[in-house]
């Protein structure tokens, strides 16, 4: 068994399954906002919606798939293409940085998002 | 004439692999893949290529024709010529031994990872362990790899981790075995599968199925093994 610890789950079926699930959340909001922009939005009916705990949540929810989806995606398009195997010692040396940029960009995002989600 | 490029290269004497350009004449038979290297191979004796059963049943020579694996001696002219040109390299993402020969260890390894043989923990009868017709039917579309290895060499996810990725050759073995009702270490096999590479990175791109000259779905059973996994796991 391979073991990798810059996984998500350490498991790639958790991975597997996170992947789908956060999918499905992310496609689920993005829906919905199509929706009501698609009927109209002026800046205070916009304020309402966001004012409301349900949508706060719904947007902190789709926030963190988001975070989760993008790192697991990331991860793998990693592990495939900036690898030991292909460019040799140096790959895993790039990999960790490039994973650590991941890390603080998706967490900078989260931060910000509960700002922005709280903050007004 | 039909425009033959075949991939040369002798490690014991060539700095870089090199295209070597042939002109050929079929005189107007639909000849098979393997036909034209032979007769190539009758002027020019240092290509090295192998082959056996001359009838797809040993697995030996799979390469990739025109850009897409398959067996040279099952894969007519007319199948896949076009324009009158004939482009044979050696399967992709294996180190190459001298021109269309591969080295297989790698393939190899990850067959071996999954344990492709019976494994029963109760006592064995006295003459056979019996299958029911229904039980038999489901290694249908299994057992029948040759483990030529063209499937596993489409795989781009094979390409960039062949020392962790199973691959669809070593995968489909590994569902045979996990179907088989005479198999107890069900368990013990789905335990070692569960990490991020083994079976994980297989993402349906399906190159797999395309080029399977036994005409079998490696994605199929990747699909089975991580039903089993999830249903084990819920
Ligand atoms: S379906 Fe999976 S195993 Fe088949 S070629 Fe694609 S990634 Fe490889
Ligand atoms: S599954 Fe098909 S392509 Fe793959 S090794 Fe077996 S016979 Fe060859
Ligand atoms: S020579 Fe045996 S499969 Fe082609």
């Amino acid at each position: 068994m391979v073991t990798a610890i810059t996984t998500m789950g350490r498991s790639g079926l958790s991975d597997w399954l996170m992947q789908r699930v956060s999918a499905v959340i992310l496609l689920a909001y993005f829906l919905f906002i199509a929706w009501v922009v698609g009927n109209g939005v002026d800046y205070d009916s916009w304020k309402m919606l966001f004012s409301q705990t349900w949508m706060r949540i719904f947007s902190l929810g789709a926030l963190l798939s988001l975070a989760v989806h993008a790192w697991i995606g990331m991860w793998v398009v990693l592990s495939d293409y900036v690898t030991a195997r292909l460019l040799g010692a140096a790959g895993n040396v790039l990999r960790f940085v490039l994973q650590v940029g991941c890390a603080i960009t998706l967490f900078t995002y989260v931060v910000w998002g509960i700002q922005i989600l709280w903050g007004y | 004439m039909l425009q033959v490029s075949l991939y040369r290269y002798n490690p014991e004497t060539d700095q870089e692999p090199w295209t070597q350009e042939v002109e050929f004449d079929s005189g107007g038979k639909d000849l098979m893949v393997l036909d034209v290297m032979e007769q190539i191979k009758a002027q020019d004796p240092t290509l090295a290529f192998r082959r056996s059963c001359r009838e797809g049943v040993c697995g030996s020579d799979g390469v990739n024709i025109n850009g897409k694996n398959g067996l040279a001696c099952i894969t007519a002219l007319s199948e896949t010529v076009r324009d009158n040109k004939l482009v044979i390299r050696p399967l992709p993402g294996l180190p190459v031994v001298r021109d269309l020969v591969v080295d297989m260890s790698m393939f190899y390894d990850q067959y071996e990872k999954v344990e492709p043989y019976l494994q029963n923990s109760s006592a064995p009868p006295a003459i056979e362990r019996l299958q029911s017709p229904e039980e038999r039917a489901k290694l249908d579309g299994l057992y029948e790899c040759i483990l030529c290895a063209c499937c596993s060499t489409s795989c781009p996810s094979f390409w960039w981790n062949p020392d962790r990725f199973i691959g669809p050759a070593g995968l489909l073995q590994s569902y045979r075995f996990l179907a088989d009702s005479r198999d107890t270490a069900t368990e013990q096999r789905l335990s070692k599968l569960d990490d991020p590479y083994s079976v994980f990175r297989c993402h349906g791109i399906q190159n797999c199925v395309g080029v399977c000259p036994k005409g079998l779905n490696p994605t199929k059973a990747i699909g089975h093994i991580r039903n089993l996994l999830l249903e084990r796991a819920i």
